[in-house]
């Protein structure tokens, strides 16, 4: 059984560009991938695409399967039923992707609202939510704005938006590289956590191979729009087929050597 | 030797705010020791900058160049400290003028600090673009013809155009892919080797600042809470703050055991 | 170097096409008005006031476009009105962008109570009706044109100030300005060099939109008596003249009409044509 099955997956845009080039793959119950790649690569387009959320003017063709609902071509109503049950996303920059206008209680709840909670009930799960990210106070976070809370914070908030419904499948796009190292560390924990006891299946996307390393089993490598190569994290990081693989490991191997030179390990 | 730059003992609060940005910060930059700034967002680093670039005047403290203090009405003085001190920005998107071209963006410290007409600017900007790895018809385009990477080059090549001293850099590779960001990376070690200039970066990542900074004074909350050596800093951090830091670095999975 | 988006060459034809006919037409309509006004400047069909072709004679026959209720001939008067309707205009947004740009470049500069008592200027200027700024200023001085043009250029330059304002603070925040101080830049060269041609897009469009206005709050102006004088025929006043006589002889009100909507759609071709050739990235932006 799978969760998300892409089938040579062609974005375009109006002009007939193509940022994502027949990419295929799948994701079971409880699998975690990473979708790794530079600017340009059409990674977030590929996650974008997953809840049919493409930007106006790209258009996608091939399939893209999503808890045995169809998304391409699909239409807006039958998207907003997958989108929060099936699947969630959580994006790089939380300040964009909370409303600025909005408590964090009220941002929280209304996905939780169309599931049919109401009154005592709502607010219970709402709390809930935030506890579960390890909020601290959850009754103040709640009734705060986003302007009011850290960068960490809001990303949390995000994070528990996201999980308020159980979706079946986690996107994270890039959630933790407007963030500083320690909050990202303690960020990467909590989702790791998270996802693992909930036996979600995770689509994460970075440019971060180490970041990449830290949630997913498996990772894809993407290079402008193309699958470059498959497999396991560990075979990836330390056993790089493709020459573009290669180069984006050693890239990253060398700023970690440099690391490790000074500080002696 | 009397160093480069010097704070001493300065503090920054914005107008109408108690609790200030920065807090009694003494740090020294030697010729040749590059040093980074280290910490989170908020903990006053670009601030810092702001200071050591003569954009901000401390609220007490003072901010010496070459040993004499700065002070923005003496204008002999401001103009060798400008030619001496020159810096780039994190975001390479905004830091250069959509509406000029390169060759201009390139010769704009020249043109300002009296050292060459826009007709006698060309061949220091070509050698400055040439220096940073850029074609020569790069002087004829626009910035948004180029990539974050290449835009990057452009900034180092304003920024070192008349071979400053001192190069005080934002997040300099942050925004950058990692391919991208090794190859910046070499390129200011490439200048810090070939014309002597010593680097004053804020970065929030260790292997960057590993790569290219001798010293490293880390910031919490605007105060300088560990300064020194970056293989002592980093290696065996003192305060539980570097510590944390020096931990929370995302690493690649070694092989399988 | 890469290759950018919108650099085919077919595509960046048909966009170039579009853009030059957007110009095109822009200049083929203001001009054919700005025609008539320079025409108006040496020739003349009939003198301004010359009431001899008889009332509301029809077209042809000695009076191309017929004469009006007092016997004037109609293309005359268009000739004369087109003339007023563009010196409005350019007078207007002349004031508008001297006034306008520099208030909003101090303002956008100026921090605490400079910046405040600025903005609280704007804004007064801004509610205050341009109809009783024009009453006002025709009481000092008198119903001429120029008074009316000052009115319209006073109360459109607190428009343009308060969007100068925004569009500087905007660039001010930019790091190429940042990096322009500490290349030892003066503030003047800075101003020049990096903020006006940064901000001359926007602002360019914004101007012809007063223009634009400017033309139809002097028709307005004129119609209520506080323009040009008699016999200066403004389209204004033909069209207040026209009113009663609207159902039985159109022409009188229509002409006037159709041309004041030509200028003002031509203007606005112009500006947008012009954002476009002006801005090096427009292209890409586009794509």
């Amino acid at each position: 059984m799978t969760i998300l099955d892409i089938r040579d997956l062609t974005i375009r845009t109006a002009g007939g560009r193509v940022l994502v080039d027949g990419l295929s793959l799948s994701l079971a119950p409880g699998q975690r991938l990473g979708l790794i790649g530079e600017s340009g690569s059409g990674k977030s387009l590929t996650s974008l695409a997953v809840l049919g959320l493409l930007p106006e003017g790209m258009a996608a063709s091939g399939s893209v399967e999503l808890a045995g609902t169809q998304v391409v071509g699909a239409s807006e109503r039958r998207l907003a039923k997958v989108r929060g049950r099936d699947a969630a996303i959580v994006f790089q920059e939380p300040l964009t992707a909370l409303d600025p206008l909005m408590r964090a209680g009220r941002q929280i709840a209304e996905p939780l609202r169309r599931r049919g909670l109401s009154g005592t009930e709502l607010r219970r799960a709402v709390l809930a939510a935030l506890e579960r990210v390890l909020l601290p106070e959850p009754e103040r976070i709640a009734r705060a704005f986003p302007h009011e809370m850290s960068g960490g914070q809001r990303q949390r908030v995000a994070l528990a938006m996201a999980l308020a419904c159980e979706p079946k499948l986690l996107i994270a796009d890039e959630p933790t590289t407007a963030l500083d190292v320690t909050v990202q560390a303690e960020l990467l924990d909590l989702l790791d956590a998270l996802v693992r006891e909930r036996e979600m299946a995770v689509l994460f996307v970075s440019h971060d191979l180490a970041v990449v390393a830290k949630v997913a089993d498996r990772v894809l490598v993407l290079k402008d729009g193309r699958a470059v190569e498959e497999g396991d994290v560990r075979d990836i990081v330390t056993a790089p087929r493709e020459p573009y693989t290669r180069a984006l490991v050693a890239s990253a191997r060398q700023l970690e050597s440099a690391l490790d030179r000074r500080s002696g390990r | 030797m009397t160093p480069v730059l010097e704070l001493d003992r300065v503090s920054f609060a914005y107008r109408g705010s108690a609790a200030p940005v920065v807090e009694d910060v003494s740090l020294t930059v030697a010729d040749g020791q590059s040093l980074a700034l280290v910490g989170e967002s908020g903990a006053g680093k670009t601030t810092l900058l702001r200071l050591l670039l003569g954009l901000t005047r401390p609220t007490s403290g003072t901010v010496r160049f070459g040993g004499d203090e700065l002070r923005l009405g003496d204008r002999e003085l401001m103009r060798r400290f400008r030619r001496g001190v020159q810096c780039v920005f994190q975001d390479p998107y905004s830091s250069l003028d959509p509406r000029r071209r390169i060759g201009s963006i390139v010769a704009e410290p020249l043109r300002s600090l009296g050292l060459e007409t826009r007709h006698t600017a060309g061949p220091r900007v070509a050698a400055a673009l040439e220096r940073v790895g850029l074609p020569a018809d790069a002087a004829e385009r626009y910035p948004h013809e180029f990539s974050g990477g290449q835009r990057q080059r452009v900034a180092i090549a304003r920024a070192t155009v008349c071979e400053p001293r001192v190069l005080l850099a934002d997040e300099p590779v942050s925004a950058l892919d990692v391919t991208t960001r090794v190859a910046v990376v070499e390129l200011l070690n490439e200048l810090k080797r070939e014309q002597g200039l010593t680097l004053v970066m804020v970065s929030h990542d260790l292997s960057v600042v590993a790569s290219l900074c001798e010293r490293t004074a880390v910031l919490e909350n605007g105060r300088v809470v560990e300064e020194g050596d970056t293989a002592r800093v980093l290696g065996a951090p003192a305060h539980p703050y570097t510590t944390r830091l020096v931990e929370s670095v995302p690493r690649l999975p070694g092989p399988r055991d | 170097m890469k290759r950018l988006p919108g650099q085919n060459p077919a595509r960046g034809l048909t966009r170039s096409l579009t853009r030059s006919l957007t110009l095109t037409t822009g200049c083929l309509l203001a001009g054919a008005v700005g025609l008539l006004a320079l025409v108006s400047l040496f020739w003349l069909p009939y003198a301004s006031d010359d009431t001899s072709g008889g009332r509301l004679a029809a077209p042809g026959d000695g009076h191309l476009l017929g004469t009006d209720k007092l016997g004037r001939d109609l293309l005359t008067q268009l000739m004369t009105g087109s003339r007023i309707a563009v010196q409005a205009g350019l007078g207007s947004v002349l004031i508008a962008a001297t006034v306008g740009v520099t208030l909003g470049v101090l303002a956008a500069f100026a921090q605490g109570w400079l910046d405040d008592t600025l903005s609280v200027l704007l804004d007064i200027l801004i509610a205050f009706p341009t109809l009783l700024l024009a009453m006002l200023i025709v009481a000092a001085r008198s119903a001429t044109l120029e008074s009316a043009v000052l009115a319209i250029g006073l109360a459109q330059s607190a428009v343009v100030g308060r969007l100068v304002r925004v569009l500087v603070k905007r660039v001010l925040a930019q790091d190429f300005i940042t990096a322009s101080r500490t290349s030892g830049t003066s503030w003047p060269r800075i101003v020049a060099g990096h903020i006006l041609p940064n901000i001359w897009p926007t602002l360019v469009v914004n101007l012809a939109l007063q223009f634009g206005l400017a033309v139809l709050a002097e028709a307005g102006l004129s119609y209520l008596g506080l323009g040009a004088p008699p016999p200066n025929a403004s389209w204004g006043r033909m069209l207040q003249e026209a009113q009663a006589t609207f159902t039985t002889a159109p022409a009188g009100a229509l002409a006037p009409g159709i041309l004041l909507v030509l200028l003002v759609i031509g203007v606005n071709l112009i500006a947008d044509g012009l954002r476009d050739t002006l801005d090096p990235a427009a292209r890409r932006r586009r794509a």
